[in-house]
């Protein structure tokens, strides 16, 4: 079974224990279109199922990264600031922050690769 | 939601439509608007504008009731536009328009698709007896910008306006032509019937050099000049003299204007606060709402009115009013809580590469 989940704002989550990496998939990241800045949080801040936490600003707007589960930033992917071509739907590079959980049935409730495809799908 | 008769065409070419001033209009086409920004900086880009007004204001003392209208005064020369402001009795600004006279006491005017339906309002208020305001309603307009303009519209409409000058008119048939626009480059801004509208677009964007843009890099080009957009960086609050646009007045000073008496007062005594262009030197993007603070992050100057990213600077800037500060002071914009570096910047941003002055070989 797959432990990567995926919610309908676009976001993917990889589970790796209580902790889940957090990206944006291939579907928001053509929706955002021309990047410019990625606004990464600090680590150690506690946020809690739907918060944002990133914001990504293209040429047209600001757009803002909500978490599909709630818990504290461990880790933020600060490369990504100097390649913003790097934010896609890549599970190992990818990710924009890693989240300490505390409530893994949040995750276990997303929808798997599956589920999302089809709802992608719906929407076009 | 309203549509432009060029609807069709841009459902066609794929491109991501979204309401604006009530229109359903393309924000951009399948380049995205990166690409569509530098090309309109190289090539040409093709502008559906058609959602702008298109008025003419023809009759006896006609120059006379739109030097009341706004703070210009109208050369008598026909066949030259000129961009000016339609003003209320609290001295801000209804609108900016461009204006071009066409005869002695007729005038043509495009005027912004969100104010359409005031600024007519406000004209048939304040309409001498004489006068009449024609609204077409029946015309499109669409805009062809960027150093490959001149040649495009030759090659694709034959016609030849190598000696029409920047902010100059003529007509070519059933087109209005005029040599100006909202990017900062040498282009045109073509009136036309309704009905012409789809073949006119399809044999320009038929050329090589031709691509179509939309809204979404039409606002990043004219952002780049520092050109102000109404409803965001100037409104009815909002006088000329604060909005740094009082060379709209001219050297032949006109005082009988509707509102003068506070633009008056401010050109005497200053404003209070003045529309700059802000450049941010930190990481980041600001935009409208943004709040401006001194350097030390402790007064607040002003706010952005609008910003985003410059593709020809890559550099984030933006304008807005601040109550005090020079070209080149440190600022620090204030986006989501964070403090980003800035600086009060020159505008424009970007040269304007408008035609240079044609002289007729003697």
């Amino acid at each position: 079974m797959s432990n990567v989940k995926y919610t309908n704002d676009h976001e993917w989550i990889k589970v790796e224990g209580d902790t889940a990496a957090v990206g944006i998939t291939t579907y928001a990241r053509h929706a955002l279109g021309d990047l410019v800045f990625l606004e990464l949080p600090e680590t150690g801040r506690q946020i809690k199922k739907g918060d944002d936490f990133a914001v990504v600003e293209s040429v047209k707007a600001a757009s803002e990264i909500y978490t599909p589960v709630s818990g504290e930033i461990v880790e933020i992917n600060e490369a990504l600031q100097d390649d913003l071509e790097g934010l896609k739907e890549d599970i190992d590079t990818g990710w924009i922050v890693k989240i300490k959980m505390n409530n893994a049935e949040e995750a276990a409730s997303l929808m798997d690769k599956q589920a999302y495809d089809a709802f992608v799908a719906g929407l076009e | 939601m309203k549509q432009t008769p060029l609807h069709s065409v841009h459902t066609a070419l794929n491109a991501q439509m979204a309401e604006f001033a009530g229109y359903d209009m393309p924000i951009q086409y399948e380049q995205g608007v990166l690409k569509e920004h530098n090309w309109t900086r190289e090539q040409a880009g093709l502008f559906d504008v058609s959602h702008m007004g298109q008025i003419t204001l023809e009759g006896e003392g006609v120059t006379e009731f739109l030097q009341k209208l706004t703070p210009s005064t109208f050369s008598k020369a026909n066949n030259v536009a000129k961009y000016t402001v339609l003003m209320n009795e609290e001295g801000g600004m209804i609108d900016d328009l461009i204006v071009t006279r066409l005869s002695e006491n007729k005038f043509f005017a495009v005027i912004n698709a969100g104010c359409k339906d005031k600024d007519i309002a406000w004209i048939k208020e304040n309409l001498p007896e004489g006068i009449t305001l024609t609204h077409f309603e029946d015309r499109a307009l669409i805009a062809l910008q960027g150093p490959k303009a001149e040649n495009a519209l030759k090659q694709a409409l034959g016609i030849d306006t190598s000696e029409l000058n920047y902010m100059r008119y003529m007509e070519d048939g059933d087109y209005f032509i005029s040599r100006l626009g909202y990017t900062g480059e040498d282009g045109f801004e073509i009136s036309m019937p309704n009905d012409q509208a789809a073949e006119v677009w399809n044999k320009l964007s038929a050329l090589e050099s031709v691509a179509p843009v939309g809204l979404a890099a039409r606002d990043s080009l004219r952002l780049e000049m520092g050109y102000p957009l109404y409803g965001h960086d100037i409104d009815a609050t909002t006088s000329p003299v604060e909005a740094d646009v009082t060379w709209v007045m001219g050297k032949k000073q006109n005082t009988t204007f509707i509102g003068a008496e506070r633009v008056l007062n401010e050109l005497e005594n200053g404003a209070s606060r003045k529309r700059v262009g802000i450049k941010l030197t930190g990481r980041g993007v600001a935009r409208e709402g943004a709040e401006i603070f001194d350097k030390d992050g402790s007064t607040q100057l002003g706010t952005l009115t609008s910003g985003g990213f410059a593709p020809t600077l890559q550099a984030a800037i933006g304008q807005g009013y601040v109550s005090q500060g020079n070209i080149g002071d440190a600022v620090i914009v204030r986006v989501r809580g964070r403090d980003i570096e800035a600086e009060i910047a020159d505008i424009p941003f970007v040269q304007a590469r408008t035609k240079k002055t044609v002289k007729k070989a003697a």
